[in-house]
């Protein structure tokens, strides 16, 4: 049902436009300005940094392995926490909620203080193994990977309710084994939900600063990451490396969301 | 042959949801499992599919021991009530899924899934989402995707449940005459007695976990075991000291061997039917007494609201001591 448009519907949107352009649109959009303000030149100067174009990569190469690692973690821990009963599976759930309400900064250091290669608490016996995890693309990949991680879980888990036991069990009933019952019942019933859960993180983790800060050790060309290099020319007095950078993060970012929103059915596949 | 059921029972932490469970489904035939809801009816038709276990107790599917059998090697056919059609699947996917999980050439199962498309009367509907489909159409869909694996049984839980008055009659009598053609063990559960009754060859009561009675429709019908099944399969008035169904009595405005008198206090009319309410005379059973006689039968009685009427069982009829 439609209700009729009155003063307040519109004065209630105009509020709602306003603050989404103080906070996010006009911020976001001087960005883009400022990345070309001279025309290509700050993309150029970046892109011809070998500094950064590393960095770029490096962040790329960490967002997708702590993806990978989201994806297939969260699809188990959210069939875990869905389908079976276990003592003690409201502390999980409310432990997964945690890298999300920690400060990124206490996830670096703890995550240090548990792998650092000298005074961590796995990270020596680690190293004697000839892992080498902190101040390393390794431990990039955990700090990133354990902010992200509630986000495929939070995506998938209300689903996983919503579409019940049913199907699977009537895949059993039909024959199909575990597996088979997972690829072609579960898997293709949650797959929006599991590619939103996937962009969100795959957004998160190119974005990540201080977990992979303190974790990373911050040496341009080795370990440093695109935002962190981002931090780094700023201070530096590169301000247009720095807007033309953030504004490749940006970039991909938005891209993974725009080109989701586009492929997802627009009409509710579920029926009813 | 057919189902073979020993000692099952079944808890859930302290509830007792099966008790010494012992029956045998012949083969062949369509059996009604029928009780109020919650009285292990479900979970004892889990149990044969292998979806639930039982805590104790065995079960043989024609022949073969499947208590320690997974559910996905048992070839047990299985409805359910929310049709748990998969909702990414087209019709004719639904359908051939179990034979593609076996393995089947692609043709036969073409073949197949046409075949039943037919029985189940969705030859259009083949390349529709399961969301495009009615509710009644959507269960035939997951009878025929039940049935394509030629299943040793066939299980469904409350098949109509969820489906409204009408179409739930239509797909009862074409489930009926679906049976008598393909001819398989069919199981099915119900709360509704008169889905019950119309449909199966042989009814199983079951209430708090136990079986009250087993036997026919007639059977448990005319020759209810219990006070339970009598009342669970109908409705039910006490005369005098007995319990008996209101259309059971005689009722007449002249003065006959009676076992009650009283006055008719009471006048409903639904449909063809007159409900009626007997106020007795008798001040030791004064709970009102229901009758219920046709339209036709009323009016050759001569009866009104506020007649004296003398009340008596049926010729032929044995009422059961309440």
């Amino acid at each position: 049902m439609r209700q009729p448009k009155t003063t307040g519907t519109y004065v209630r949107r105009g509020l709602v436009i306003a603050y989404l352009f103080l906070l996010v649109a006009w911020p976001v959009s001087l960005v883009v300005k400022h990345t070309f303000d001279g025309g290509l030149d700050n993309l150029q100067t970046a892109l011809s940094d070998p500094d950064v174009v590393f960095a770029l990569q490096l962040t790329v190469y960490v967002a997708v392995w702590a993806v990978v690692i989201n994806t297939i973690f969260g699809v188990g821990v959210s069939l875990l926490l869905v389908r079976y009963d276990f003592p003690g599976r409201g502390i999980l759930s409310a432990l997964i909620d945690l890298p999300l309400s920690v400060s990124p900064i206490v996830v670096g250091l703890a995550l240090l203080l548990t792998y650092g290669s000298t005074n961590g608490l796995l990270g020596p016996s680690l190293r004697d193994a000839g892992i080498q995890v902190a101040f390393a693309p390794l431990g990039i990949i955990l700090a990133t990977a354990f902010v992200s991680l509630p986000l495929v879980i939070r995506e998938l888990v209300p689903v996983l309710h919503e579409i019940g036991t049913d199907q699977e069990q009537a895949a059993r009933s039909l024959g199909a084994g575990p597996w088979q019952t997972f690829r072609r019942i579960t898997l293709p019933s949650v797959k929006w939900a599991l590619v939103y859960g996937v962009v969100l993180s795959l957004a998160r983790s190119l974005g990540e600063f201080g977990a992979v800060k303190i974790m990373s050790g911050n040496i341009a060309g080795q370990t440093q990451t695109a935002t962190l290099s981002v931090e780094e020319k700023y201070q530096d007095f590169q301000q247009g490396t720095a807007y033309a950078t953030s504004f490749l993060l940006a970039l991909i970012a938005v891209a993974a969301l725009v080109v989701v929103s586009v492929l997802r059915p627009k009409e509710n596949p579920d029926g009813d | 042959m057919g189902i073979e059921i020993r000692g099952i029972n079944k808890f859930f932490g302290d509830f007792v949801a099966l008790e010494d469970i012992n029956l045998s489904i012949p083969s062949g035939q369509l059996t009604a499992l029928l009780g109020p809801s919650g009285g292990g009816k479900s979970t004892l038709l889990r149990i044969i599919a292998g979806l639930e276990s039982s805590d104790s107790g065995t079960v043989e599917i024609e022949g073969v021991d499947t208590t320690n059998v997974p559910a996905q090697k048992r070839n047990v056919g299985f409805v359910f009530q929310h049709y748990a059609a998969f909702k990414h699947m087209t019709v004719a996917k639904n359908i051939a899924f179990g034979l593609e999980i076996r393995k089947r050439p692609k043709d036969e199962v073409k073949d197949r899934v046409q075949e039943l498309l037919k029985l189940v009367h969705l030859e259009q509907w083949s390349d529709r989402l399961p969301s495009q489909l009615s509710g009644g159409q959507r269960q035939r869909m997951a009878l025929a995707r039940a049935l394509a694996i030629e299943p040793s049984v066939l299980l469904l839980d409350e098949p109509f449940g969820a489906l409204d008055a009408k179409v739930r009659k239509e797909l009862r009598d074409w489930l009926r005459r679906l049976h008598d053609e393909v001819h398989v063990t069919t199981v099915f559960v119900t709360h509704d007695q008169e889905e019950a009754l119309e449909v199966s060859d042989s009814l199983v009561v079951i209430n708090e976990g136990r079986i009250e009675q087993i036997g026919s429709p007639d059977d448990l019908y005319d020759r209810p075991a219990s006070d339970f099944v009598l009342s669970f399969l109908g409705p039910v008035t006490r005369l005098g000291d007995h319990l008996i169904r209101p259309h059971d009595i005689e009722i007449s405005r002249y003065e006959q061997a009676a076992t009650a008198t009283g006055r008719i206090t009471r006048w409903t009319r639904v449909g063809f039917e007159i409900r009626l309410e007997v106020t007795p005379d008798d001040k030791l059973h004064p709970d009102p007494i229901q009758v219920v006689v046709t339209r036709a039968e009323a009016t050759a009685l001569g009866l009104h609201e506020g007649d004296q009427v003398w009340l008596r069982p049926q010729a032929g009829v044995e009422p059961v001591r309440a």
